[in-house]
């Protein structure tokens, strides 16, 4: 009896081994580079910045304090760093809006494909999946194309003498948020249409039998449903837009900074990596809070309805 | 007769569906448009013209980054292809074993941390090894899109994997396969469509990637997105419509064909 149990155990344990050494090369080329990098950052946001960009290795907290602080040149008192404090509320405010307004534009356009027929219903997902799959930096040069001085816009305005001179649409907030809902919407779809092909529908019906209105209908049976849905399209919208480089640079220019272009600019002209690195990690650390958020929300509800 | 009540419709619904559907094409439409035009102004269309697609391919920097941006996403997605196909089959069909769950949140860190926050990790710990080895290769991007291209290689394999039942190995080995046998006979054959759609989801994301080449190439190593990037910020032509309109035609094509092979399974 002890013997089977054993070779049992032993069955067991080799083919736990056989499973770690074949998932041994992707652990290993996330950790070289991915993961273990990260540690390398959080190290250099406690060092002191190098004359030329990189570090020198003596000990400071200097970085994580010009996070939010400046300190007077002249007589060395610190203060709130106002372009710094500005660039985090306007990356937080402009990620929220996208969400949003992704969340607003992305409902009923998933809702409208969960009630397609079957054999449509995937057409239209294609339709979604398409931009989706295409690369952001040139869908943030289709608006870019649209909205500048010598843009579609600007430029029909002006041939048609509607206006003068252009309308200044590009560098601006608003330039930012058009971009960020063009390129992040496909991902606020996807898992709401999720969420709302499991819809029972005789649920639904059961409300309008209670005479409840189409809007009672909307916000009491099918919104509570894909809760699940909103949630994971949120997150899915709202992180990538915090962290987001490639549209506010195009789109916002020198000015309008939000956290990935400030991060960038201590590796480049601002040659202070323990600041960089330190403002890396704050923004890792608000998206971990968003994730944790999302765990404790979602996590259970999609079991309950699963 | 009165439209039928259907307990589906939500007012409006239809018609803001409609207006995103038109958003989403609108400005890609216009962008592919306008690589067509034989003049260089937006505002107005001098006629049907493939003079800036020409000039793109007599662009020597527009072909080297192309090629560049090839050679490292098909190296990239054949490496995190395979890498991701072994990690799958560690990580499904299995009791939960210790340290399963670190598995799955190590494969899918890639996906969680904000793309700058790896880019800028990279850049230090490359600059680091850069010093230390005195090699500034092509290599390091190619390490970089590795790493990132695996969670999206290891999606469809783990779905494709999890589907699948385990009593056709069972069957082989009870027929005296080995292990190696029924994995190349039984398994691999199963598991083909999962493999070849990560394959393309990885060489798409490869394509792509902006953000962490930005920070990791090395002088002269632009790929064609950090190219385009530069350029935008610089001056724009139509040629970089012309080079867009390639660019999105190769996408379309890639995930058509990842469409395809994903509907033969359902």
């Amino acid at each position: 009896m002890t013997h089977v149990a054993d070779v049992i155990e032993a069955e067991k344990s080799r083919d736990i081994r056989t499973r770690w050494l074949l998932s041994l090369p992707a652990l290993l080329i996330i950790l070289a580079a991915a993961s273990g990098p990260l540690l390398i950052v959080v190290a250099y946001s406690f060092l002191t910045p190098g004359p030329y960009g990189d570090v020198v290795w003596v000990p400071s907290i200097e970085g994580w304090i010009n996070v939010a602080l400046q300190q007077d040149i002249f007589d060395g008192s610190l203060s709130m760093a106002d372009a710094h404090v500005s660039i985090f509320i306007r990356s937080v405010v402009l990620s929220l809006a996208t969400t949003l307004l992704t969340l607003a534009i992305g409902f009923p356009t998933a809702y409208f494909i969960a009630t397609r027929r079957e054999t449509t219903r995937e057409l239209w997902l294609l339709l979604i999946t398409i931009p989706f799959w295409t690369n952001l930096l040139i869908r943030t040069f289709a608006i870019l194309e649209i909205i500048r001085n010598e843009g579609l816009i600007n430029g029909l305005l002006m041939r048609f003498g509607l206006i003068s001179k252009p309308i200044q649409m590009l560098f601006t907030d608003g330039a930012i948020l058009t971009g960020m809902v063009y390129v992040y919407l496909p991902l606020m779809v996807l898992p709401l249409y999720a969420s709302m092909e499991k819809i029972d529908f005789r649920l639904v019906e059961a409300g309008y039998d209670l005479y409840a209105t189409p809007f009672k209908v909307l916000r009491r049976i099918i919104i509570p449903l894909v809760k699940p849905g909103i949630i994971a399209g949120s997150i899915l919208v709202f992180i990538p837009a915090l962290g987001a480089y490639v549209t506010p640079s195009i789109l916002g220019g020198g000015k309008n900074l939000m956290l990935g272009n400030l991060i960038e600019l201590q590796f480049g002209q601002g040659r202070n990596w323990p600041l960089g690195s330190a403002l890396s990690i704050t923004l890792m650390m608000i998206v971990m809070i968003a994730l944790l958020f999302y765990v404790r929300n979602a996590g259970g509800q999609e079991n309950r309805h699963g | 007769m009165a439209r039928s009540f259907s307990i589906r419709r939500q007012r409006g619904f239809t018609t803001i569906a409609m207006i995103c559907f038109a958003a989403l094409y609108l400005p890609i439409g216009v962008l592919v448009f306008y690589s067509f035009n034989a003049g260089e102004s937006l505002a107005s269309f001098d006629g049907i013209s493939l003079r800036w697609f020409q000039k793109a391919f007599e662009n020597k920097q527009v072909i080297d980054a192309s090629l560049r941006s090839l050679q490292i996403a098909a190296i990239a997605a054949v490496v995190s292809t395979i890498a991701a196909t072994m990690a799958a089959l560690a990580t499904t069909r299995t009791a939960p074993y210790r340290g399963l769950t670190m598995k799955y949140a190590f494969i899918n860190q890639p996906l969680m941390i904000p793309e700058i926050v790896t880019a800028v990790a990279l850049l230090i710990f490359f600059a680091r090894i850069k010093i230390w080895t005195g090699y500034a290769g092509i290599g390091y991007l190619i390490a970089a899109h590795t790493a990132f291209c695996i969670p999206f290689a290891y999606l469809p394999i783990r779905a494709r994997l999890e589907n699948m039942d385990l009593t056709l190995e069972k069957a082989a080995a009870d027929l005296y396969a080995t292990p190696w046998m029924a994995f190349r006979h039984v398994t691999l054959p199963l598991l083909w469509p999962g493999i070849l759609a990560g394959f393309m989801l990885a060489f798409v994301i490869s394509l792509d990637d902006v953000v962490i080449t930005e920070f990791v190439k090395s002088a002269g190593q632009d790929t064609l997105p950090t190219y385009m990037l530069g350029q935008i910020r610089r001056s724009i032509t139509p040629e970089m419509n012309a080079i867009s309109t390639l660019f999105l035609g190769l996408s379309i094509l890639v995930v058509s064909i990842f469409f395809v092979v994903n509907r033969k399974r359902a």
